[in-house]
């Protein structure tokens, strides 16, 4: 048995994630002009907010031990390398995540 | 073709509206694989902390986006509070918001389809669909982004739960499968970096969040790293309006 806790959850993170997308369409229902301000953001602020996500996935790699931090470092090299390569948004992840699991499996263990 | 095809209006009708699915998913097949593929992550993870195939399922239809889910399973394994998970989930996800802004031009004739491809507009279905020279003529566009967000949704619950029912019947080490989402943002910011000359949004998102999360810590860096940012891409605007008049 599941316990309600975990429904509930799912349930939030599902409504959250509709909110998100369906604010705009609510707020500017296409007879309001888009605030010139708004649109600047919309343009730029998702270059930021990726950028804020890497941060984000590292939040808790530790220095203290190489075993921590390096196979992220290296992993993330072969993700943008591969991509600056190839520009195949699946063969960066799989490349890049394959080289991590081996490296947290089978290296540095 | 002959001509008595050509001119049945309703054949034409019929015919149109397949081919625009066709198109649809034609357009939608690069999505395909990574779904599969990050979708079936998600699912592993769910199985390995021995939460059930349909919380995957169930997740993958309702939620709909890879970040957010994965997160989420971060969120279930901590017994995280429904206010933080609300937050948590607005956070991650508050970059489609903005996708969202720009799409409201696009979208904005589209009548019935509109609610559920607002609901199913993910980073990827949003690259998919954001260059509106790729629509067919306007009378289908909206058939056609319609398939476009139902192909790239079908790929994710086919991956959700096939990585959660994978993951129950075998036992193989995911260990650092969650590394995929780390590669995710990693692979759409070299995107960005190579598609836009201008950097400084990149940078001060990169540079704002390392210095938040040493002077905050793990727990609480976002909110300030989010505000911070915001303040920083704000004086480029104040300056050129100024200049502007």
């Amino acid at each position: 048995m599941v316990d309600s806790q975990v429904i509930l959850t799912i349930v939030v993170a599902a409504l959250a994630t509709m909110f998100t997308r369906f604010l705009p369409f609510l707020i500017f229902n296409g007879k309001k002009k888009i605030p010139d301000y708004v649109m600047y953001l919309g343009d730029r602020l998702p270059y930021a907010i990726i950028a804020m996500l890497i941060i984000y996935c590292l939040k808790d790699v530790s220095f203290n031990e190489t075993a921590n931090y390096l196979p992220n470092f290296i992993a993330i090299g072969v993700v943008a390398i591969l991509h600056f390569w190839r520009k195949n948004t699946l063969l960066s992840i799989i490349g890049g995540t394959a080289v991590y699991m081996i490296l947290v499996q089978v290296v540095f263990v | 073709m002959c001509a008595g095809e050509f001119f049945s209006p309703v054949f034409i009708m019929k015919k149109t509206s397949l081919d625009i699915i066709k198109m649809a998913f034609v357009t939608s097949l690069p999505v395909l694989a990574a779904y599969i593929f990050l979708g079936m992550g998600f699912g592993v993870l769910m199985s390995e902390r021995d939460y059930p195939v349909y919380l995957s399922f169930f997740s993958s239809i309702f939620v709909f986006a890879g970040t957010g889910q994965y997160l989420l399973v971060d969120l279930l394994v901590s017994k995280a509070s429904l206010l933080h998970t609300a937050f948590m989930t607005l956070m991650v996800n508050a970059r489609h918001t903005f996708y969202g802004i720009s799409m409201i031009n696009r979208y904005k004739d589209m009548g019935k389809y509109k609610p559920y491809m607002i609901f199913g507009l993910t980073d990827e279905t949003y690259s998919l669909l954001c260059d509106e020279n790729t629509y067919p003529e306007k009378k289908y566009a909206g058939l056609y982004c319609f398939f476009v967000t139902a192909f790239d949704h079908l790929y994710w619950i086919t991956g959700c739960t096939l990585g959660a029912v994978l993951g129950s019947l075998l036992d193989f080490n995911s260990k650092g499968i969650d590394f995929s989402m780390t590669a995710i943002f990693v692979s759409v910011f070299v995107d960005q970096w190579l598609k836009e000359k201008n950097h400084y949004a990149a940078i001060v998102g990169l540079l704002v969040t390392l210095i938040c999360l040493i002077i905050f810590g793990s727990g609480k860096f976002l909110i300030p790293a989010m505000i911070l940012i915001t303040a920083l891409l704000t004086i480029p605007y104040a300056q050129e309006a100024k200049k502007n008049g």
